[in-house]
């Protein structure tokens, strides 16, 4: 019992680093690690002894935030506009951190969530398939088209459009 | 061997997932195709630029908004608690974390609060309110449920007036709702005390899980944003009346008392003078409830 506590602190830098890379600055990312942290608090006697405590919190936040983003779609917009495009300069040289953070912003939730929980959390894609309740090959194709466009952002290249062969 | 590379496992590459058995087929497949290459590295290149911009997270001091939480000093033994067996585990010594392949040295403050919090819980005589199915270790459990009050009374303190979105399960704009679902559901009449006029308003109240029932919360805001918690409890089995106790846990003061079956705690980071004032005019409102 007092294990299973000690795990769940030892989680929490690891949430709020990731609330904060998936909502951007403010209050929102850390409201998410609250809510996350009074769940888990509440569940823990629910939890599987030999399951992976960092998935199970990691699927408590999913949930939350989708239904935070359910509730609250213009949210997301405002970020967005708040955000800086990348401009022409972005492409001349090695973009600054917070150019990233940008980015990020203007990749769609889902390829957010997966990029995340694979490069900040290393999680493997079958533990990222189970977080977010979806498929391994889902996983993939989110991973795979959120990088790509992050690529693509961050060089300040146009976007991918069906409305629009590029060269 | 002879498979053809796929797309999934090229990022299996980048992230160092990719199967050892596939390793050579995915890099002489890169070796022909430097522009796919250049791709892959420059998903790499995005894995370290986004952990270089977000592990300062791992780290860095809590905002305000997590921070305010009155626990930021480990917990000592309440003083009703310092007189009883001690619980079989001492709290916890907090080993530095070792989750994952990259875990790091906990930041000091949100694992502090939290262990603080979880210390102040098995100071308070029980192993946690918040696991519903533990059973009390050794001694009286009749004297270990009395000296348990203000320590989980503080935790619940601590852990709800932090909260922005949900602080409160019923607000006090439902007043009528909140006194006849509180009452029903602890079995017991309950009417919030007003503190008005000591400047405290009613902000609403939520149920917790007790030892062996709910428990109601009862909290309360200053126009400063500052936070008052009443922690009712209905199931105390020493059932005689004490006068007021005072513990302090952590940041976190308590005036607490039993009154029959009931226990009441009103948790606040308060002075002890004010916190004494505002524990008066709570006793006197529920002695008197028709007042």
């Amino acid at each position: 019992m007092l294990a299973d506590s000690q795990r769940l602190l030892d989680c929490i830098p690891r949430l709020r680093r990731y609330a904060r890379a998936l909502l951007g600055a403010g209050a929102d990312a850390d409201d998410l690690v609250q809510e996350t942290v009074a769940r888990g608090w509440d569940k823990l006697s629910s939890w599987r002894q030999d399951s992976d405590m960092r998935a199970w919190l990691f699927g408590i936040m999913h949930n939350l935030h989708a239904d935070n983003l359910r509730r609250a779609r213009p949210v997301e917009v405002e970020l967005d506009e708040a955000l800086p495009a990348p401009d022409g300069d972005a492409a001349a040289g090695r973009l600054a951190l917070r150019d990233m953070d940008a980015a990020l912003r203007q990749l769609p939730p889902e390829q957010r969530e997966v990029l995340l929980l694979v490069a900040l959390e290393e999680m493997r894609y079958e533990d990222v398939a189970a977080v977010l309740q979806i498929p391994p090959g889902t996983v993939m194709s989110r991973l795979s088209r959120g990088r790509e466009r992050l690529r693509l952002l961050m060089e300040g290249q146009p976007l991918p459009s069906p409305l629009k062969v590029i060269k | 061997m002879n498979a053809p590379v796929t797309e999934a496992e090229l990022q299996a590459w980048v992230d160092g997932q990719l199967p050892p058995a596939r390793r050579t087929a995915v890099d002489a497949y890169l070796a022909q195709h430097p522009a796919e290459a250049a791709r892959l590295h420059a998903y790499r290149e995005q894995n370290a630029t986004l952990r270089t911009l977000f592990d300062p997270l791992l780290d860095a001091a809590l905002p305000p908004a997590l921070a305010s939480p009155p626990l930021a000093a480990p917990a000592r033994p309440g003083p009703a608690a310092s007189d009883l067996p001690r619980p079989p585990h001492t709290p916890p010594s907090l080993p530095a974390g070792g989750a994952g392949p990259h875990s790091r040295q906990a930041p000091p403050w949100p694992a502090l609060r939290l262990a603080a919090m979880l210390a102040l819980t098995l100071a308070g005589g029980a192993a946690g309110w918040w696991l519903h199915d533990v059973t009390a270790p050794a001694a009286s459990p009749a004297l270990q449920a009395a000296s348990a009050l203000p320590g989980r009374a503080a935790v619940a303190h601590a852990v709800y007036t932090p909260e922005v979105r949900h602080p409160v399960e019923v607000g006090a704009d439902q007043q009528a709702h909140l006194v006849a679902w509180l009452s029903k559901r602890l079995g017991a009449p309950l009417r919030p005390p007003q503190l008005g006029t000591l400047g405290w308003e009613l902000e609403g109240g939520r149920l917790l899980p007790g030892q062996s029932g709910p428990v109601a919360q009862l909290m309360y805001r200053d126009a400063g944003g500052a936070r008052l918690t009443l922690y009712v409890s209905t199931e105390q089995p020493l059932n005689r009346d004490t006068g007021f106790r005072f513990a302090q846990e952590g940041e976190v003061g308590v005036f607490y008392w039993i009154d029959g079956k009931f226990g009441y705690a009103l948790s606040g980071t308060l002075d002890k003078a004010a916190l004494a004032a505002l524990a008066n005019a709570v006793y006197a409102q529920l002695e008197q409830p028709g007042a």
